[in-house]
């Protein structure tokens, strides 16, 4: 087909389909985020800042309030990070300093990344019949309502599915820190503890902060794991193990049902926002991680 | 002394016990998923569709399916368009239009799967009022593009120029320099791209959701709704019935090992065929 058009044609062509094809993906984006905000529209108009304020999620009322919601997602994401910190990091000095090599590293590396590979939805089926029963007793336990379902049980499930993506960039940045300082350290006398504490982590910070930043973005946006054990009610959760709901979990549950088309345009607000804050958070981690290895 | 040796023992062990406690859910959920579906996995799990409730067998056949529809328009969109998107952000490093490309490609790798699903649905659902596999596809297409582009751009940004300058010095033209010489070399990584972004969205379920939406029946009309593996997952799940919830255990444990193949595949592939220089 192509053997009647000359080289120079066909050299053009290619830089031309090249081009566009990069082309393509800004133009994606910028329609990406034009289309949210058209359909999104009648519900800005609509909603105004109680969008942001308002504490009722009421379909028959016409009232959106976003504020439990936002509210669910920062809740849950947050303490799942929190969560996170501890075994990421321990995840991340164990590979990326104690046992960089080997058959127990390759093992645990392994596992990492079959963490990070197990599909959200299997997270949630597996957390609905495994984790939610370990709840509800401890709820009995503890003498409050035995719903099982709820925050906390969000909380474990998101810990459990981000751990892989702070570690696996902790490890990295670990492994990255100069090593004449370490060894500086060392020849001062320092046990290994020290170096760690007092050299290796400090230089490593920014990388690893990044890669929490990435880890939050992952949980902020998650959406199946969650809507399955959170219990979906849009109100503000009173305590760890009532119920509640998250930004990503509402549109995954109420869009292909709704109706009316304000109904419609407040999900897609929501969704405006999640894609926004997912942008904000994405492109300052990767920031500070390019930065961190300009400066290594 | 004494004690600074005790608290660097201690450290270490903390590090220890902390890193095998993040791993142990991958024991149990792998467990579990083999405790309850393993009893479920036979011939015709694969081969038949789901039977109504009460009778007894069925399979997924369907889903699978689906999932093979899915996955392979997924693939016709994001392969070549990542494929050259990522080549130009390669030879093109100080552009403008790279450095934005490259910006969006962050952006659309970090985006919520679900907020794909949001856009699809206004650009694919809502116009033609009906869920469709096309749709689906198109979601789960754009989820892999970040990924081939940024594999692509990095693989050829390994390839030693001397390669490049070796062929365009021979008078071989630039397209075919990029196409005959620098593709093939850069092959194993590219495939390896190509493998791990199908592990990222063979499980996606929330972009699914308001786009392929699911079906009990066998199709594979690219303009009807389409059942997938993980929405199958899903839709059991939540269902009241013991029947289903068997179902849906299999279907997490050959999900789980669908992954776990890609991935596996990804890295031997890569190391077999690197092209050394």
């Amino acid at each position: 087909m192509l053997h009647g058009i000359s080289l120079r044609n066909k050299e053009k062509i290619f830089q031309q389909l090249i081009n566009k094809a990069a082309l393509l993906i800004v133009i994606l984006l910028v329609l990406f985020f034009l289309t949210l905000l058209w359909q999104a529209l009648p519900a800005v108009w609509h909603n105004g800042w109680r969008f942001l304020t308002g504490a009722v999620w009421d379909a028959a009322a016409e009232q959106y309030g976003a504020l439990p919601l936002l509210y669910g997602t920062l809740l849950t994401s947050l303490l799942a990070l929190l969560l996170t910190l501890p075994f990421a990091l321990a995840l991340a000095l164990f590979l990326g300093e104690f046992f960089p090599y080997g058959l127990l590293s390759s093992a645990l590396r392994a596992a990492v990344e079959l963490l990070a590979g197990i599909p959200s939805v299997v997270y949630g089926f597996w957390a609905v019949f495994a984790l939610v029963p370990l709840i509800r007793r401890l709820e009995i336990a503890l003498g409050v309502v035995p719903l099982g379902v709820g925050v906390l049980a969000a909380v474990l499930v998101l810990t459990i599915m981000i751990i892989p993506y702070a570690a696996s960039v902790a490890a990295e940045v670990i492994q990255l820190a100069p090593q004449d300082i370490r060894e500086a350290a060392y020849a001062l006398g320092a046990t290994r503890y020290e170096v760690l504490r007092r050299v290796v982590l400090p230089a490593a910070f920014s990388g690893i902060f990044a890669g929490v930043l990435l880890a939050f973005g992952r949980a902020f946006g998650e959406t199946m794991a969650v809507t399955m054990v959170i219990g979906n009610s849009n109100k503000i959760p009173a305590s760890l193990f009532d119920t509640g709901n998250t930004m990503a979990s509402i549109i995954a549950n109420e869009l292909a049902e709704a109706t009316s088309p304000l109904y419609v345009a407040s999900l897609v607000e929501i969704g405006l926002l999640l894609f926004l804050v997912s942008a904000a958070l994405n492109l300052a981690g990767k920031y500070i991680i390019r930065r961190f290895s300009r400066e290594i | 002394m004494l004690y600074r040796q005790f608290k660097n023992k201690l450290f270490f062990w903390t590090v220890c016990l902390f890193s095998f406690l993040a791993v142990l859910p991958l024991v149990l959920i792998l467990g579990y998923l083999l405790w309850q579906g393993v009893s479920a996995l036979n011939w015709q799990f694969f081969t038949r569709l789901p039977q109504p409730l009460g009778e007894a067998g069925g399979g997924i056949a369907n889903a699978i399916i689906g999932t093979g529809v899915l996955l392979s328009i997924a693939f016709a969109l994001a392969v070549p368009w990542g494929l050259l998107a990522g080549i130009y952000l390669a030879e093109n490093r100080r552009t403008g239009l790279a450095d934005f490309a490259r910006w969006c490609v962050e952006i659309l790798q970090g985006m919520p799967s679900v907020v794909l699903g949001v856009v699809l649905y206004a650009w694919l659902v809502r116009p033609f009022r009906s869920f469709s596999a096309l749709s689906g596809g198109a979601a789960l297409g754009l989820m892999m593009l970040p990924v081939i582009v940024r594999t692509t751009e990095e693989t050829f940004k390994m390839i030693p120029p001397a390669l490049k300058e070796a062929a365009l010095a021979l008078g071989v033209p630039y397209y075919r320099t990029i196409l005959r010489v620098l593709l093939p070399a850069g092959l194993s990584g590219i495939i390896n791209g190509v493998l791990l972004s199908l592990a990222r969205v063979v499980g996606e379920t929330a972009p699914l959701l308001f786009t392929a939406f699911g079906s009990p029946f066998l199709s594979v009309n690219l303009f009807q709704p389409i059942e997938s593996i993980p929405h199958l997952i899903f839709y059991y799940a939540a269902s009241p019935y013991a029947q289903w919830h068997q179902l849906a255990w299999c279907a997490s444990l050959v999900l789980v090992l669908g992954v776990l193949v890609l991935n596996l595949s990804a890295k031997l592939l890569s190391r077999r065929w690197r092209v050394r220089f």
